[in-house]
């Protein structure tokens, strides 16, 4: 579709892509799917001493319809879990997914009947943020990593 | 409104619409799921289900030792984890008799207020958010951001702190922690003092709240409501008043009582509660005992080759009451703090690590705590025991068959019986009611669900 011969089109569209993976990466708008303790580390992650909004997430949009990226904070027991994969489905791309604390990641120390182990094995997780919960600075860290990870993907347009 | 909207006379059919509030909800916590029952915008009927957040607390605890249970219960109320520690900490103590020290006594309670501000603090700042204040939750989270700084410095974690030890605390309170403290609570007593200005006479948000939610004497007493919320509805019951334990019975507080029971008054109590706990954090302070550093470090300090040495050749009499020089690689694992806040009992209390090193007396002791299968074996028995926890009496019923891991650990979350009675705080007001009195009641399902 490309016409990389000339000079116009290849430049334009790999030039827009990376003002769209700019503009993406700077306007997360979150859903936390809060749960459980990490919620607690979540408000003090959004609040003014850590201020996620530096980064241009600071908005939570509590409908998946608005959202791009799906906060999943706390643990997931199996009661839950076919919610959550449904506000997964409800969500429009582009989309990614956030695994916030251990409990998320793997089950944490709730290695028991009643608790799913690991997010990723009902939806696709983009970056993993473990710790029990995780320090703001943690979840920083991993809102960073998120957005290098917004800025190096080809952007659907 | 009614007579606007009335169907005219005649044959139309009115019928009740059921609206299904979350689990996925902003104002739900995540976690619950009320179905309501409407009539225009009216609550009729409301059921709440919960469970979404069961993690198996009790199986857990089965499963694990009696020390190791003490992680879970940081994650049962995770807004004040450490009154949950020192709850459970306190209910195995009784099953084994232990006598804590009294430094540890004021550690607990000095801790479990700085807690319980936290948890206040974090359900003001979320009720007054749900109903747009959105100012007055970016100044408390600010406020509970200092006490977090303390907890992290007191126990090395700013929420799942596992600080409360069977016999003890973890370790005592740093040095020049009292300053510290004095500043968080100066600038936490100002951010509240800040939202007090903002919402007390707010109102928008009086409206919102007053005369909304109204949960009699009668319904508090017979859902066995407690805490804040029974106390707002005008119960005069605190755990801390009622049934001493710790230090509270060495401190002065008021016991702040409401008179409609409605969302006001909750709001009002908690507000007072937390003036109430820097009160008595204040008292600690003043009041803490010092006990000696180390006792054993009076004592003749021995390399702890050499006390090996002397010990295989039969020659304990010189050994007793020295303790092992420890070892430059054993830097840093020396406890010299650990005797005072933590009881002598050889059942739950861990030696000194020179000991542990230096003779076989505390190799074994230590070995015998710390071996799985082997650990702290509470006697056969049952007990009972509860806490003032953020939200009511948070009771802990343990059973022990005298084995190395709980029989049972029963937890009496006081979360789960404002659940129960949540219907006659809901019913009769308005859908967008719901929001205001479901913030004011804290639910926290880590303790609901458990």
């Amino acid at each position: 579709m490309e016409d990389l011969s000339a000079n116009g089109p290849g430049f334009l569209t790999s030039r827009l892509s990376d003002a769209v993976a700019w503009a993406r990466k700077y306007s997360i708008f979150v859903y936390p799917f809060v749960t459980a303790c990490c919620g607690m580390e979540y408000m003090s992650a959004a609040s003014g001493h850590y201020d996620m909004d530096r980064f241009g997430a600071g908005l939570p949009r509590f409908s998946p319809r608005q959202a791009d990226v799906l906060l999943v904070v706390g643990t997931v027991s199996h009661k839950i879990a076919p919610i959550l994969r449904r506000v997964f489905d409800q969500m429009c791309e582009p989309k990614w997914v956030v695994a916030f604390g251990v409990c998320t990641c793997t089950g944490g120390f709730y290695d028991n009947y009643s608790t799913v182990q690991g997010i990723d094995t009902i939806l696709p997780v983009d970056i993993y943020i473990p710790g029990c919960p995780p320090r703001p600075e943690a979840v920083l860290d991993g809102l960073m990593k998120l957005q290098a990870k917004i800025e190096g993907q080809k952007q659907i347009l | 409104m009614s007579e606007t909207t009335a169907p005219p006379a005649g044959n139309m059919e009115t019928r009740s619409m059921l609206l299904n509030i979350g689990p996925s909800h902003p104002a739900m916590h995540g976690v619950i799921r009320l179905i309501t029952e409407l009539e225009g915008e009216t609550v009729l009927k409301v059921e709440a289900e919960i469970g979404y957040l069961h993690r198996a607390f009790e199986k857990s605890c089965e499963n694990s030792s009696w020390t190791q249970a003490i992680p879970y219960t940081d994650r049962l109320n995770y807004v004040s984890p450490l009154i949950n520690n020192f709850g459970y900490c306190g209910a195995v103590e009784k099953l084994l008799g232990i006598k804590i020290t009294e430094r540890c006594d004021y550690i607990r309670v000095m801790m479990g207020e700085v807690s319980r501000i936290t948890d206040h603090l974090t359900c003001i700042a979320a009720s007054a958010m749900e109903l747009g204040a959105m100012t007055a939750f970016l100044y408390l989270m600010k406020a509970r951001e200092y006490l977090y700084e303390i907890i992290e410095e007191v126990t090395g974690a700013r929420l799942t702190i596992s600080y409360g030890r069977i016999g003890g605390v973890k370790g005592d309170l740093p040095a020049g922690l009292h300053e510290r403290l004095e500043t968080a609570l100066a600038k936490t007593e100002k951010e509240i003092s800040e939202v007090d200005k903002l919402l007390t006479r707010n109102r928008i948000f009086v409206d919102r709240v007053r005369d909304v939610g109204v949960l009699t004497k009668e319904d508090a007493v017979s859902y066995a409501i407690t805490g804040p919320l029974g106390r707002a509805s005008g119960i005069n019951y605190d755990v801390r008043k009622a049934f001493p334990y710790f230090a509270y019975d060495r401190v002065e507080f008021d016991v702040p009582l409401g008179e409609r029971g409605d969302n006001y008054d909750r709001y009002l109590v908690r507000m007072e509660e937390m003036r109430q706990s820097i009160r008595i954090i204040r008292q600690c302070m003043r009041d803490i005992p010092g006990g000696p550093v180390n006792v054993d470090a009076k004592g003749n300090v021995i390399p702890s080759v050499e006390m090996i040495d002397e010990a295989k050749l039969g020659h304990t009499a010189g050994l007793a009451g020295a303790v092992a020089a420890v070892e430059p690689t054993l830097e840093g694992s020396e406890r010299p703090f650990h005797d005072r806040v933590m009881t002598g009992d050889k059942r739950v209390a861990l030696p000194h690590k020179g000991n542990t090193y230096g003779n076989i007396e505390g190799l074994m002791n230590h070995f015998k705590l710390i071996m799985d299968s082997h650990g702290i074996r509470p006697p056969e028995g049952d007990t009972y025991f509860a806490v003032e926890g953020a939200n009511g009496e948070l009771g802990f019923y343990v059973a022990s068959n005298g084995k190395d891991r709980p029989y049972r650990v029963r937890v009496r979350p006081p979360c789960f019986f404002a659940m129960a009675g949540l219907h006659k705080m809901l019913e009769g007001y308005m859908v967008a009611d719901i929001v205001a009195t479901f913030g004011s009641i804290n639910m926290i399902a880590g303790e609901l669900d458990r």
